[in-house]
Order: structure tokens, then sequence, then C-alpha cells
């Protein structure tokens, strides 16, 4: 079965949903939510009778099905089931913040949206032309717009709203100014046909430099890396709490496949590759620099994973960037995926617990987190293993994602990065651990402490996640065999 | 049932099958080629990088897994002072031995690693809930000071692993670095050799990067004490042993790395020993005294000869014990009498002589007194320094292990004045109302002594299976 088909069930389970909430009479619309899964886990499944190489006809020039492109498929896919899920505990929280129209429930695109950010990101995942990526892209984003400000009566979720809108156009603006130079130059707009000409040496050496910067500008953008992070931690707050999850992971996850293609030739031209990476690596230093730094004193939970989050995105920027040979025998755009993979994981963990906290607390505060192994030890279990492999420790996913860019810099004795990635894995102990603090030495707010009620979906989706945080921390061979 | 007894009875349990598993693997050990790995088994878990679950005992780990077994039943057996949580009391002291016991089995790098930051998370959130005093500063202060070292180290062996594989199939295999790594340059071999000494070092609470352990191991829950003290920190200086010094032979003997080993390990010996001296609390005073006392262990170490490496490794083995001894008697005196200031302690052992009987053993094993297995340690670490050399020729090794005999003596003086102090004497308020250890209380005590006054009176039990390692160690120099 040829990948593109994949998209196109996705895009007409998006429309089917659309049409299906905007005439259904039903008053509760949580069966488009259920519809929405069912129909992803399906497409997911076809995902692995997938025929990975790519065929002959013009049309395999802007879009290729390589085993890096089925990855990002998996994690599109997977990422925006648990996004559904998490929504579907989200609901009281959308009953308040929208407006009802008629009698009936107004949040029912909640669910429909989604489906089409993931086909934009599946698209992503297999753009190879400067077109390709652009619209995918563009598809995304238009979405999150719509996403971010879901909830009408939150002012928060306006001013998150805004604040994207307005950087996120800034952002395209510099990515279509970056392609247009890159196009000027080489003439191309096939990923491969302008590493071809890169490499050639035949192009003017500044100007491909601009596109460079240019691109990087709006790449920072989406996958949040310094000098363009400022908007994560206002937006990631203001959101609603299973969009920022999936700003945080799809999003960036979109960013990290497209940054890998479009970089790809840069960093193989001869000419051009020591800037770009002395480039590339002040940025991944940087990145790690203010992320681990700005998260140390945040209390608001939602903040301190935008943080976290721009945090992991150096680490990220740090494996991209060292070098083309990558680190114990994996490629960097291997480690990047693997890396991925694992920061799903731990990553949708801690947002789900935070969904369920703060629906029962009504806050995102660390404080809400006070005694919560008294209230739920499933919840407390779950959010310290999400911790503690977002922190880096051993035997958890995370873990093994740092180790391959550490080994990466250290196989390309990149020694001064790769002691920032120390001072800054060493200080995301500090933070991630908080969250523990709170939730086992601090007492509850309420005496005696009142168990948290868990529906079953949200129960089975944590289970899992555990699971797969901890399992494919020692055993990593399955994910890593998908990949080749 | 009393509630939290069915976490107790499982842990006790898992705690016992452990012991005797260990014992299976201690009687079928063939100690003739004790520094070969045996009861081995492997799982590959990672193609390309290969990484592989791959344990197997030799003889220096064979120590190690009995004294990461004795100590892990002893730890057990004592109650928590508190009630409620008790699961997730005991499931903290298990996760702690089982990383320390799959640290101390784990014959991959990668797993070695790994294990040993499994206590992480449950040494936080055990000081944090249940410790005393300054618990909360003191859990952050060991948690980010033991992250941090242990990413240092994690990039020092990151470094090893890549530049030892070359261009080959990258391999976390002990056995196979083993032969790979000594073949780097010089120049490659002591920028790693010394990236890792800090990373152990600060697992060690090697001087400068000591000031994280004496608060902890205060303030710890005695079960936690115990198995920090006890078991974990001795991964740092089994990794020195077991990758560091057989890995990189010219990080370990470049000059300038072993000149600046033997001024650190004479800060642990001499000033963390004055600094114990100065305590006023029994709980800090034997912080410190752990702290001092792995500079012995790093003497033997830098000794380079089998002798010291057999002292150095039967030292941790005493040490170990010793200490969580001294820890779980600790707490027993706080419990009994509500305070671990010394100046407000005195006359304990009329109330509580079991108490004082074996604390009274615990400090004459502490201090190095002939009839426990520090003695034959101590003895050997000392002698192993001058194995090599005419006694009228001093080198530095030899100053310093001249230096480090005064160590014995601030021990003693530190030590027994803290005996006198809280068993000795008018009795105080406190202890009149203070009673004895009864029952199962005393098991864990009685335990830990008998094994420090087997291996005192026989040292062989341990020698025959350090021996052999020793030896294969010293020979690759």
């Amino acid at each position: 079965m040829p990948a593109y088909y994949l998209e196109v069930a996705v895009v007409l389970l998006g429309l089917v949903l659309l049409m299906l909430e905007a005439f259904s009479s039903a008053s509760d619309k949580r069966f488009v939510g259920h519809l929405a899964l069912g129909g992803l886990g399906a497409v997911f499944l076809a995902l692995f009778v997938v025929n990975p190489t790519p065929g002959t006809s013009p049309f395999w020039q802007f879009y290729t099905a390589d085993s890096l492109a089925l990855t990002y498929k998996g994690i599109a896919l997977v990422c925006t089931m648990l996004v559904l899920i998490l929504g579907l505990d989200y609901i009281p929280v959308l009953e308040k913040y929208t407006a009802r129209i008629g009698g009936r429930s107004a949040w029912g695109e909640f669910f429909c949206l989604p489906v089409f950010i993931c086909a934009g990101l599946m698209w992503m995942a297999s753009a190879i032309d400067l077109t390709s990526i652009f619209v995918s892209l563009e598809l995304v984003t238009i979405a999150f717009y719509i996403m971010v400000t879901f909830m009408r009566r939150n002012v928060g979720s306006l001013e998150a709203g805004v604040k994207y809108l307005i950087l996120g156009a800034l952002s395209t603006g510099f990515l279509v100014y970056g392609f247009t130079w890159l196009y000027g130059i080489t003439g191309q707009t096939s990923l491969m046909g302008i590493a071809d000409k890169l490499d050639s040496g035949t192009v003017a050496r500044a100007p491909a430099l601009f596109s460079f910067a240019l691109i990087l500008v709006a790449l920072a953008f989406k996958v949040g890396a310094v000098p363009l992070h400022f908007w994560i931690p206002d937006v990631y707050q203001g959101a609603p709490t299973p969009i920022t999850a999936f700003l945080s992971v799809g999003s960036k996850a979109a960013g990290f496949i497209v940054a890998t293609r479009l970089l790809a030739p840069y960093l193989g031209a001869d000419s051009l590759s020591p800037t770009a990476t002395a480039i590339l690596l002040s940025l991944a230093c940087a990145t790690l620099l203010v992320g681990n730094f700005a998260a140390i004193p945040q209390t608001n939970f939602k903040r301190l994973l935008a943080y976290s989050s721009i945090s992991h995105a150096g680490f990220l920027v740090l494996a991209l960037a060292s070098g083309a040979s990558g680190g114990f025998g994996l490629l960097p755009s291997q480690i990047v995926a693997f890396y991925m993979a694992a920061y799903l994981c731990m990553t949708l963990l801690a947002f789900a617990v935070l969904v369920v906290v703060s629906r029962v607390t009504g806050s995102d505060e660390l404080s809400a987190f006070n005694g919560l192994h008294q209230r739920s030890p499933l919840l407390a279990f779950a959010l310290t293993v999400a911790m503690a492999s977002l922190a880096g420790v051993p035997l958890t996913v995370g873990f093994l994602g740092k180790f391959f860019v550490f080994g990466a810099a250290a196989a390309h004795q990149l020694w001064l990065p790769l002691g920032f990635a120390v001072v800054g894995a060493a200080t995301g102990f500090y933070y991630y651990l908080k969250v523990l603090r709170n939730m086992y030495w601090n007492p509850p707010a309420s005496s005696p402490a009142t168990a948290i009620p868990l529906a079953p979906l949200t129960k089975w989706a944590m289970v899992l996640l555990i699971a797969a945080t901890l399992v494919f921390g020692v055993y990593p061979q399955p994910l890593l065999h998908f990949l080749r | 049932m009393a509630a939290g007894a069915p976490a107790r009875q499982s842990a006790l349990a898992a705690a016992l099958v452990n012991l005797v598993l260990t014992g299976w693997v201690v009687l079928g050990f063939d100690y003739g080629h004790g520094a070969s790995f045996q009861f081995e088994a492997s799982r590959v878990v990672l193609e390309n990088p290969r990484l592989g679950f791959n344990v197997g005992v030799d003889g220096m780990s064979l120590v190690m897994v009995v004294l990461t077994s004795l100590v892990t039943v002893a730890a057990v057996l004592v109650r928590p002072v508190k009630a409620g949580g008790e699961a997730l009391y005991y499931s903290s002291s298990l996760l702690i031995a089982a990383g320390a016991m799959g640290a101390f089995v784990a014959t991959d790098l990668f797993f070695f690693y790994a294990f040993h930051e499994l206590a992480l998370i449950p040494t936080f959130l055990m000081i944090g809930m249940r410790g005393s005093g300054d618990n909360r500063e003191a859990a952050w202060k060991i948690t980010l000071y033991l992250g941090f070292g242990s990413l240092v180290l994690l990039a020092g062996l990151a470094a090893l692993v890549t530049s030892a594989s070359g261009t080959g199939l990258t391999t976390f295999n002990m056995a196979e670095l083993r032969e790979l790594a000594p073949k780097l340059a010089p120049s490659v071999q002591e920028p790693i050799y010394l990236t890792l000494l800090l990373g152990f070092g600060v697992l060690i609470s090697l001087f400068p990067f000591h000031s994280w352990a004496a608060p902890a191991y205060a303030s710890a829950p005695a079960p936690t004490a115990m198995l920090h003290a006890g078991v974990l920190k001795k991964f740092g200086l089994y990794g020195l042993l077991r990758v560091a010094v057989p890995m990189l032979p010219a990080g370990f003997h470049a000059e300038w790395i072993q000149s600046m080993l033997l001024v650190l390990l004479l800060g642990n010996i001499l000033f963390i020993g004055l600094v114990a001296i100065a305590q006023k609390e029994l709980d800090l005073l034997l912080g410190h005294s752990s702290v001092m006392h792995m500079g012995y262990v790093f003497l033997g170490i830098a000794s380079g000869t089998a002798l010291g490496y057999s002292g150095a490794i039967f030292l941790m083995f005493a040490h170990g014990i010793s200490i969580a001894l001294l820890f779980a008697l600790c707490a027993q005196v706080r419990e009994k009498t509500g305070t671990l200031q010394m100046a407000r302690l005195g006359g304990l052992a009329k109330y509580a002589p079991f108490l004082g009987l074996s604390f009274a053993m615990a400090t004459f094993a502490s201090i190095g007194l002939p009839g426990f297995g520090n003695f034959a340690a101590e003895i050997m670490v000392f002698l192993g320094g001058f194995a090599e050399k005419p006694v009228d020729q001093l080198g530095s090794l030899q100053i310093t292990t001249i230096l480090a005999l005064w160590g014995v003596v601030i021990s003693a003086v530190y030590m027994l004045r803290a005996f006198r102090q809280v068993f000795q004497g008018e009795p105080a308020e406190v202890c009149t109302r203070a009673g004895d250890l009864s029952g199962l209380s005393r098991l864990p005590v009685i335990l830990l002594l008998l094994a420090l006054l087997a291996t005192g009176f026989f040292p062989e039990l341990l020698l025959q299976a350090i021996r052999p390692f020793a030896q294969a160690l010293a020979a690759l120099n």
C-alpha cells in the first residue's frame, strides 16, 4: 500500500467527522472524539503494512516514504490519539469556557481539527520539496491558530492565540523568504536537487548562508529553540491543556523532521557545513542554557513543561548539529527521531496527569500536586515516571535519548557543547524533582485526602505510556528497528 | 494483621530470597578463576550500538554482592519510625538495593551505569519524606550532587566508549572495552580518566566533593543511610577498579593525576577526620567518618599493587558492613532517647546493655581493631603502599601512606569519645527512660556483627575471592 493513502484516509476521516459534528442532533458530542480515536487507530495499524520504498513517478519527488517518514507518521498518529484522549478528559473545562449553542455543546470541533493537524504532521514527515513542506506546515499552523484560542471565554486562551498567531505569521514570513532565496540560488524546489546544487560548490556562499539563517529562524520558532522561544511559556500556559501537549509534542516533532530534511543539504555541503554547524551548535548551547535555567524558578506546572520543552529542543538541536556520522552508530536523524518518540511518551504522560489534576483542583500550579501520592498513587507514580524520564534518569526512555545525544557529541569531540548538555541535564534534575517534592513530601491541601477518580480510557492510556517509558528505556531495539 | 505488615513481610521475603541466591552463587563460585566472570548471562537489547543486558560475577563483584545482600536484609529488618506509607518505605529500600546489586553484577557499561541511578529517586523521596533535621535541604543536596556527578561520569563513559570503539561497532561490553581501550594514546586516556575520576569521585564523596554525604546520611531514615553509605557509595570505588583503572592504564599512571589523587585522599582522611572530631551530633559524626574512610580505599587503589587493591576491596566490604551497623544503631539511639546530641546523652549502656555492647563493637571495627574485618583491610592498604619499594626509599605514595596512618589515631579519638559520651559516664536524663533492643530488632545488628567478626578472624573468606582479581588487575600495569 502506498504511504499517501494514510494521509488521504486521515483527511477523509476529518471531513466525515466535521459533517457528523455539524449535522448531528445529539447534545453530547463525545462520540466525535471516540470516532476520531477509532479512525486514527485504524490508520495507525495500517502504517505497519505500508511499503516503505518510494516509487519513481514525478509524485515521489516531493513525497518520500522512507523509514524516517514512517516513524514520524507514527509519532503524529499516536500523539493525536493521546491528545484526543486528553481532550475527552478536558471536556468539563471546555464546557465552562465555550457557550452552548441552542442547547448543544460547542466543543465538537475540538475533536475534528486535531485530525486535520494530524494529516498535516504526517504530510510534513514525508515532504521533501519546498512547496510540500510549506503547504503541510501551514495546514498544521492554521489549525493550531484555531485550537489555541478554542476556549473563547477564557482571556488566557485568547491572549495565547494572539501571541501564537502574530509570531507564527512572522516566522512563516521568514520561512518563505528563506525559501525564495534558496530557490533563487539553486533554481530547485526539490531538496534532492538543492542538496546536489549546494554540494557542487557553484553556489555563492553568502546568499546560501543567508537563506540558511532565515530558514533557521522559522524552524527555531517551530521547535521552540532560542532565540525564538519567547512565545512558548505564554502560549503553553494559555492554550487548552490537550492542545499544549499537542503543540509540545506534535508540532515539535514536525519541526524536527522538517529541520532534519531542510538542514541536511547545508550540513552536507563542504563549503557551508562548518559555518552552519557552528551556528547550530551555538543555538543548541543557548537553548540548553535558557531552557534549563529559566525552568528553575517556575511555580506553574504548564510553564515548567514549557521550559522543559525548550530545553529538550536544545538537546535535539545538539544531536542534529553534532556531525553527519552521529554517534554510537546512529545517524543524527535517527537520534532525533528516537528522542522525539521518547519525548512523546514522557511529555504526554505528564500532560495526562496534569489534565486530571487540574480538573480536580482547578489549578495548574505546582501546589495543586501537593500530597498527590495520598490522593492517587497511580497518578503520582505516572508523574514520577514522566519526570524521571524527562530528567534523564536511566532505565527510562528519556535517558536513552540523552545518552545518544551525549554519545554523538562525544564522538565528534564537541566538549564545550557536551559541557553545556551536562550542566543543562543536571539543572533538569532540580526542576523535575521539584514536582516529586510536591507530590510526595508535601501534605495534601485537603485533609483527609480525597481520592481522585480516573476514567478507564485515561487510566489505560497512562498505564500504556508508563509501560512504554520503562520498557523502551531498557529494551529500545523495537523502536530503533523501526527506524532503520 | 498490623497495618503495613504485608509490605514488611514481602520486602523481608524478597531480601531473604536474595540472600539465599547469593549463598548459592558463593557456594558455586570457582575461586581458582576469581579473575574472570562466572554465572554469566546475556541478552542483547540493542543491535547497534551494541547494548547487552549482560551479567556475571568475578571475585570483586562477588564480594560486593555479598555485602549488598547482607545489608539489604539488615535494612529491611529496621522498622519505620513513623507508621503509615510502609509500601513506599520498603519499596524504596529494595529499589536502592536493586540498583546497587544490578550495578555490581552488570558486565555491560550501560547497565552498570544505569542501575546505579535506580537509587536516585527513592533516596530523594525517603530523605524528604521520612528524614529528620534539615532533611529537605539534605535531600536536595545529595540528589543534585549525585545527579551532577553521574552526568559527568556519563560524559566520561560516552567519551571512553566512542574513542575505544573507533570506527567499529560501538560496544559497551566491558570485556571488549578492556581489550580496546588500553590501546588508546595516553593523551586520549588522561582526560577521559580524569573525567571518570571526578564523576566517580563525586559519588564516593572524594574531597572536596564530599559535602553532600554527611548531612544526607545524618538526616536519612536508617535503612536509606545503611544502604547508601554501606553499599551504594561503594559503586564509585567499584567503578574505578572495574572501569577506570583497567581500561585506562595510561591515565591511571599519569604522574599528575596520581599526585592529585594522593592530595585529595589525604583531604578525605586528615581534613574530614578533623571535621569529624568537631561534630557534636552522633549522626553527623558517623556521616563524616564514612566520608573519611573512603580515603583509605582510594589509597589502596592508588598504590597500584595487588596487596593494595585487595585491601581496598576488603575495606569496601568491611566498611560497608560497619557503617551500616553504626547507622542502624544510631537510629536506635535516636528512637530510644529522642536526641543524638552527644552532650545531652550519657550512660546509655547501663539502660540498654545490648545496644551499648554492639555499638562498642561497631566502634572498634570502625577504628580498625584486630578481630574485625576493617583491621585486615586497613593493614593491607597500608602495606600495599610499601609493597613494591624498599623501605628506605620514600616516594609520594609512601609519604602519603605514612600521613594516612595518622587517620587511625583521628578515628580512634572521635569514635571512642563519642562512645564514652553516649554510653558511659553519668546517666543523662533522656537515657534513664530508654529501653534496650529486643527481639527482632536485635537481628540485623547480630547479622552485621557476625559478618564483621567472621571476616576479621578469617580474612581468607573474602581474600580467596578478591586475590585472583587483585593480582590480575595489578598484572595489567
